[in-house]
């Protein structure tokens, strides 16, 4: 009689982590990004080094340059963002929760939603002038309807026997909405939420580039016809590190909001 | 309280719009602090009649009835589901609140009401937990207390230990019928599994398969408290082999039915 040994199939089961390779791979561009550039090979006009880059960041920060810039954007992207998302989630809870709401605003929203919003920025700046009003409308607008969908999707999406049993002791329509069709959106509003950052990224420096004398977008137009390519790239590392630092206050935010959730 | 079914039909349209008829002149009473099983092969329209006794489905012919006095400020009726139904987001406390919010109580009583059949379902030390942290037994513990909280003239429970392993059903079904023995109202028990059915009820109520139609109600012969030494006892192999010899070439066409 021969034995068998078990055959070891785990490894096509198992995902390594590689915590090294994660920094070091990090390191390893930024390294290289220095040599390249301290060696001469690329001219610093197009690639200025690392060391460069965080040398002029910090001097623009000294002298309340870079302060200026970054408080100007950020009152339009909160202002846009807060306005866009609280404008989503509501009307995605009521097209979600009634039917007349839905029969009206699913044709409307699905008829608008393709329409890539900065396209919409030569309008708004027609309607509501060159300030900042016209710009914080089009973050507004692009953060709406990532969060009017995903609110909608959620609150449709509701578990139907959790529905019934709120019913079934005796809740009615507005109960229903408060205690299980708002909490089972949640997650996906958090969804939207981080999809909506980033959009309101990309349109804040776009709106920013096209019609502003201040903000991170129009830093990084105004030194590329500088051709200040260093203070260029301190423009793109400061909206890097608002996109890390808000996608962190959003998941941060999520678990404070989830506790439920087994993980996030 | 009793619950009185006369004459009860519903059909209702499925996805696909066609008109099924889930029950046919269903009449029965259930006594006052009487445990009433209701089995039946799959698709028989159990679920239908508890939920048209809790209101959530409207009879298309017949009436459905409760007689006797309800205390003010407690409902004719709460649902123990089969798939527990609980709120993902809320802890075993609020979960359990759930009932006494609707049923407007201020929330230093509900804190108390909720703690009382917290413990009497054998779930102290878990109030602060979420769903996701429990057990299917526990979970369902918490289905129950939940029922119970809003102390219900009559207790609907629709196949609440189905979704449990075996021998959690069975310490299941011991902790429901000692808990029983000391609220005692009404309870309308639906389940397939006949041993449960009658190991549990005074009275079982055999439905034929859909549409669902009263086969027999055969009355169980055993003592209170039931003990798992019952399992053996006469009047219990005589019963199951009765209403088993009922479903039997029913549930055999539900299967057939379902292969088509």
């Amino acid at each position: 009689m021969t034995r068998l040994p078990v055959p070891d199939r785990t490894r096509a089961l198992t995902r390594r982590r590689h915590p090294v390779a994660r920094v070091l791979g990090l390191l390893a561009l930024v390294l290289a990004w220095e040599v390249l550039t301290r060696t001469g090979w690329v001219p610093p006009l197009f690639l200025p080094s690392p060391l460069g880059v965080l040398a002029s960041g910090a001097e623009m920060l000294a002298s309340g340059e870079l302060a200026v810039h970054i408080a100007t954007s950020l009152r339009r992207i909160v202002l846009g963002f807060g306005l866009g998302a609280l404008g989503g989630v509501s009307v995605g809870l009521a097209v979600g929760v009634f039917s007349l709401a839905e029969a009206i605003g699913n044709p409307l929203i699905a008829a608008t939603f393709p329409i890539p919003k900065i396209a919409l920025l030569p309008l708004l700046i027609l309607w509501l002038g060159i300030g900042e009003a016209s710009k914080v409308a089009v973050i507004m607008l692009g953060v709406f309807f990532p969060m009017a969908i995903n609110t909608y999707t959620g609150v449709r999406h509701a578990d139907p026997l959790l529905i019934r049993a709120a019913v079934s002791f005796g809740a009615g329509r507005w109960s229903v909405i408060r205690k299980v069709m708002l909490p089972s959106a949640l997650p996906m509003i958090f969804a939207g939420l981080k999809l909506g950052a980033g959009t309101s990224l990309l349109l804040l420096v776009a709106a920013e580039m096209i019609a502003a004398n201040s903000g991170i977008g129009f830093l990084i137009l105004n030194a590329q016809n500088l051709m200040e390519t260093t203070r260029l790239m301190v423009g793109i590392v400061v909206l890097s590190l608002l996109g890390l630092a808000s996608h962190w206050l959003l998941v941060r935010a999520e678990r404070a909001a989830l506790p439920w959730r087994p993980e996030v | 309280m009793r619950v009185l079914l006369d004459d009860v039909s519903k059909t209702y349209a499925d996805r696909s719009g066609q008109a099924v008829e889930a029950l046919a002149h269903v009449s029965f009473t259930a006594e006052a602090e009487e445990l009433v099983a209701i089995v039946g092969p799959s698709g028989c329209g159990k679920s239908t009649l508890l939920n048209l006794v809790a209101g959530l489905l409207a009879p298309g012919a017949g009436a459905i009835a409760f007689e006797g006095d309800l205390p003010p400020g407690r409902p004719p009726t709460a649902m123990v589901f089969q798939e527990f139904a609980l709120f993902p987001w809320r802890t075993v406390q609020a979960n359990v609140e759930l009932g006494l919010e609707e049923a407007g109580r201020p929330a230093a009583d509900r804190r108390v009401i909720a703690r009382r059949f917290i413990e009497l379902t054998g779930l102290g030390g878990f109030e602060g937990k979420y769903p996701h942290q429990l057990s299917g037994g526990m979970r369902q513990r918490v289905g129950i207390a939940r029922a119970l909280a809003v102390e219900p003239a009559v207790l609907l429970m629709d196949e609440p230990f189905s979704a449990l392993d075996a021998q959690t059903r069975q310490l299941m079904q011991e902790e429901l019928l000692g808990i029983w023995e000391r609220t005692r109202q009404t309870i309308l028990y639906v389940t397939h599994n006949i041993h449960e059915a009658v190991w549990m009820a005074d009275r079982v109520v055999v439905l034929s398969r859909r549409p669902g139609r009263v086969l027999e109600i055969v009355p169980v012969e055993l003592k209170r408290p039931r003990t798992e030494a019952m399992l053996g006892e006469p009047g219990f192999v005589h019963a199951v082999e009765l209403i088993w010899g009922r479903i039997r070439s029913q549930a055999r066409d539900a299967l057939q039915e379902g292969r088509e």
